[in-house]
């Protein structure tokens, strides 16, 4: 557990971010019913290689030691290779989440032959049936190829991360034993009603009993790797191991393919825009100096949690979570392990604009609001 | 392993284990940027002028940083 200091620290912001997602493109091969950032087709207006290198310089200078980056479909930007080399060039390291489309053998050996890169492949379950229902038919097999090639080329350690639903929460044994067989880790995270997952969230997010077995499971397993996705679950007794806080705009942010830099990895939405890194001042100005993260650096009222004693321990849950199912940030995350949030959904919020849209127009044949 | 400034001291990074630790005072960050320099923690201690009382809590700090391989005892 964090000492309470460091919280306090933390809660205040940092000079620079701690960990920085920044999603290279909207372009992707798949199209998940659960996008975060409801990718498929490039933005004309992403940024070039030249901005993209700028960038990194920045990070570079303000010691962001790495990246998460993702997108969108990373691999497929032709530059891709270019701006990972550039980064790690930097002192920058970088670990990319990729659907495994474009991991074949020259690319898994390049990998490996890498400091400072770590690879995280996608799936949604430990069988193709119940991660094609999410990813898209096919998208099992192409990441198990993937894997194999990465395995293959002796790549100890690759990442496999998977998004934690209803279904596929009776299958964390075997994704255990999964990646046992690849010498992968396990990286686990929360479902958010973001992007495309608007529109699913109702339909794929794990109930009450999963939430506690979920819970278990990971408190018998602090190797398992999590990105403090749950900590909401921590009002459900001992905290997870992690910050357990919510980082947006303290030590986590965003950067968009077009540039835009946003408080929350899972909320790109005009609200949570603090700028561009094509600003004047760029990313440092953004992340020091930008309201909306100065906001959100000042102490948060408890709102509605206030009465509620497990608040110290889950913080009031994710601010993702709540914006997008249209509940009040100061009051109890959507999925509240103590049953205040499932209290206010049954009044049906309304809900903000899904925010920005790269769908494919032919590929997502789930019913949406759009 | 690399250190980045912060109001309260500093962040050091561990690129291998890709662990992270909080250095919560500026006087540990100076002690650490120049402990290879001395043949023991306690030599640092005096070279960097830290006060006495303050010793315990500045060898549980290195301890950690042990554990956590940010320090490799040459």
């Amino acid at each position: 557990m964090t000492p309470t200091g460091t919280t306090e620290q933390l809660k205040a912001g940092l000079d620079a971010p701690i960990c920085l997602t920044w999603e290279l493109t909207y372009a992707c091969n798949l199209g998940c019913i659960h996008c975060l950032s409801s990718s498929g087709r490039r933005d004309r207006r992403e940024l070039s290689t030249a901005e993209a290198e700028r960038v990194l310089d920045e990070l570079a200078a303000l010691k962001v030691f790495y990246v998460n980056i993702g997108g969108g479909e990373p691999t497929i930007r032709s530059d891709f290779w270019a701006l990972v080399q550039y980064a790690v060039d930097h002192g920058i390291g970088v670990k990319f989440s990729t659907n495994g489309s474009r991991i074949d053998a020259a690319a898994a050996r390049r990998l490996t032959a890498m400091d400072y890169v770590d690879v995280q492949i996608s799936i949604d379950g430990a069988d193709a049936a119940t991660n094609d229902a999410v990813r898209g038919v096919g998208s099992f097999e192409t990441a198990g190829t993937a894997m194999d090639h990465l395995y293959g080329a002796g790549f100890e350690g690759f990442k496999i991360s998977v998004v934690m639903t209803r279904h596929n929460i009776g299958q964390l044994d075997a994704l255990e034993v999964l990646a046992a067989r690849y010498r992968a880790q396990l990286r686990l995270t929360r479902l958010r009603p973001s992007g495309r997952g608007a529109d699913t969230w109702s339909a794929l997010h794990p109930t009450h009993d999963q939430q506690v077995e979920l819970y278990r499971w990971l408190r018998h397993r602090p190797e398992v790797l999590t990105g403090d996705s749950f900590f909401h679950l921590s009002a459900l007794g001992e905290p997870l191991p992690g910050l357990n806080l919510c980082g947006a705009g303290r030590v986590v942010c965003l950067i968009d393919p077009v540039g835009d830099v946003y408080a929350c990895p899972f909320v790109l939405h005009d609200d949570f825009r603090a700028g561009s890194v094509r600003d004047q001042g760029g990313f440092t100005h953004l992340w020091r100096r930008s309201e909306l993260f100065t906001e959100l650096r000042r102490p948060q009222s408890a709102g509605a949690c206030a009465s509620c004693g497990q608040y110290d321990a889950c913080g009031g849950g994710c601010m993702a979570a709540k914006f997008f199912t249209g509940l009040p940030l100061d009051g109890p995350d959507p999925e509240c392990v103590k049953g205040h949030g499932t209290a206010l959904l049954v009044r049906s919020p309304p809900r903000p604009s899904p925010g920005i849209d790269h769908s494919r127009r032919t590929a997502v044949a789930f019913p949406g609001r759009r | 392993m690399a250190l980045r400034p912060e109001p309260f001291g500093a962040l050091a990074y561990h690129y291998d284990n890709r662990r992270l630790n909080f250095l919560r005072s500026p006087d540990l960050v100076r002690l650490i940027e120049t402990l290879d320099r001395y043949p023991s923690a306690r030599a640092a201690f005096e070279a960097c002028a830290i006060a006495d009382h303050r010793w315990p809590s500045f060898e549980r700090a290195l301890e950690a940083l042990a554990t956590s391989e940010f320090l490799v005892a040459q």
